[in-house]
């Protein structure tokens, strides 16, 4: 199974992202940004970092990337789609996502374990989580506040479409905690938090047992292979 | 030059931390009459030629398509400086 990770210029994430693919068993496959070939990929990874320079707002010039109309032509048509930190900025500015994402409520940037619920395991990337599920992956971020009208925030709760709330602290002042979304198909699904940080032992967050023995995102690659090998 | 100004400005409810940085860094300075500081964005989008009505048009729909964002901004004016 292939899985293409997209580099835009500032994309800081992209070969974590890759190796995160290639340890879960899949195939990593190099996207660029100006090149709207998406290489019969399989599912997208859309890496964290700066892109553009987080110029005019966090994602916005990327979501206009050729890759990216490309991109949202076959989210709309199902292919399973990660947006993780600057990714998941870039989905929500190309309206993969509803809402925005804006500067942390105490204006500084935060990088540290974070603790999360996974609160809906029906989507392409997180069907291998048991359902409420307790995990704990890196944080890095400055603008990973994340806010929606009071209609749409009621409408994400009462569709189940809140993926992934933080626990143990709301880091950034996101509205209801909420860390992660899913599209209504649950092919899309975009997080602050950083899975591909955590999917092999010596690199990962601590735990109980061990020093950096965290490997809990590397469910988010297993399931999006598993919903593909199943599809 | 001709250009059209696109104004942005972050919406009315919601925190605007850089302006409240700034506003703190000001009361700190002793202007304690200003009550809060807004930061917004300015825009220009400058022409070669004049600049017509279907111009203007095009700039208020870039300006709410992709200057900003209708969830966190407002455009809050698109005019013509000359």
């Amino acid at each position: 199974m292939k899985i293409g990770v997209v580099t835009f210029p500032g994309t800081l994430d992209d070969r974590d992202a890759a190796r995160a693919v290639r340890i879960a068993g899949g195939e990593a496959v190099s996207l660029w940004h100006a090149d709207a070939d998406l290489k019969r990929v399989d599912a997208v990874v859309l890496p964290g970092g700066f892109s553009y320079g987080d110029y005019l707002r966090c994602g916005a010039i990327a979501a206009q990337a050729p890759v990216m109309k490309e991109i949202i032509k076959k989210a709309n048509q199902g292919l399973p789609v990660l947006g993780i930190c600057n990714g998941f900025q870039v989905l929500v500015e190309s309206h993969l996502l509803p809402g925005g994402l804006i500067r942390n409520s105490d204006q500084h940037f935060i990088c540290r374990d974070q603790g999360l619920r996974v609160e809906n395991t029906s989507t392409a990337w997180t069907n291998q989580f048991e359902l409420n599920q307790e995990i704990t992956i890196p944080l890095k971020n400055g603008e990973g506040g994340y806010i929606a009208t009071a209609s749409e925030l009621e409408r994400l709760e009462g569709e189940g479409l809140v993926t992934f709330r933080y626990i143990g602290g709301n880091p950034n002042g996101s509205m209801n905690d909420i860390a992660g979304l899913r599209n209504e198909r649950g092919n899309v699904v975009g997080l602050m938090p950083h899975p591909e940080h955590a999917v092999e032992a010596g690199f990962g967050p601590d735990t109980a047992t061990a020093m950096r023995s965290g490997v809990d995102g590397l469910l988010f690659f297993k399931s999006v292979l598993h919903s593909l090998v199943n599809a | 030059m001709p250009k059209i100004i696109v104004e942005v400005m972050p919406k009315a409810d919601l925190l605007d931390p850089q302006g409240k940085a700034v506003a703190n860094a000001l009361h700190r300075s002793g202007n304690k009459d200003v009550s809060a500081v807004r930061i917004g964005k300015r825009i220009e989008l400058h022409f070669d030629r004049e600049i017509t009505d279907a111009d203007i048009a095009a700039a208020q729909k870039i300006g709410e398509e992709f200057l900003s964002n209708a969830v966190i901004e407002d455009v809050v004016n698109v005019h013509v400086e000359n």
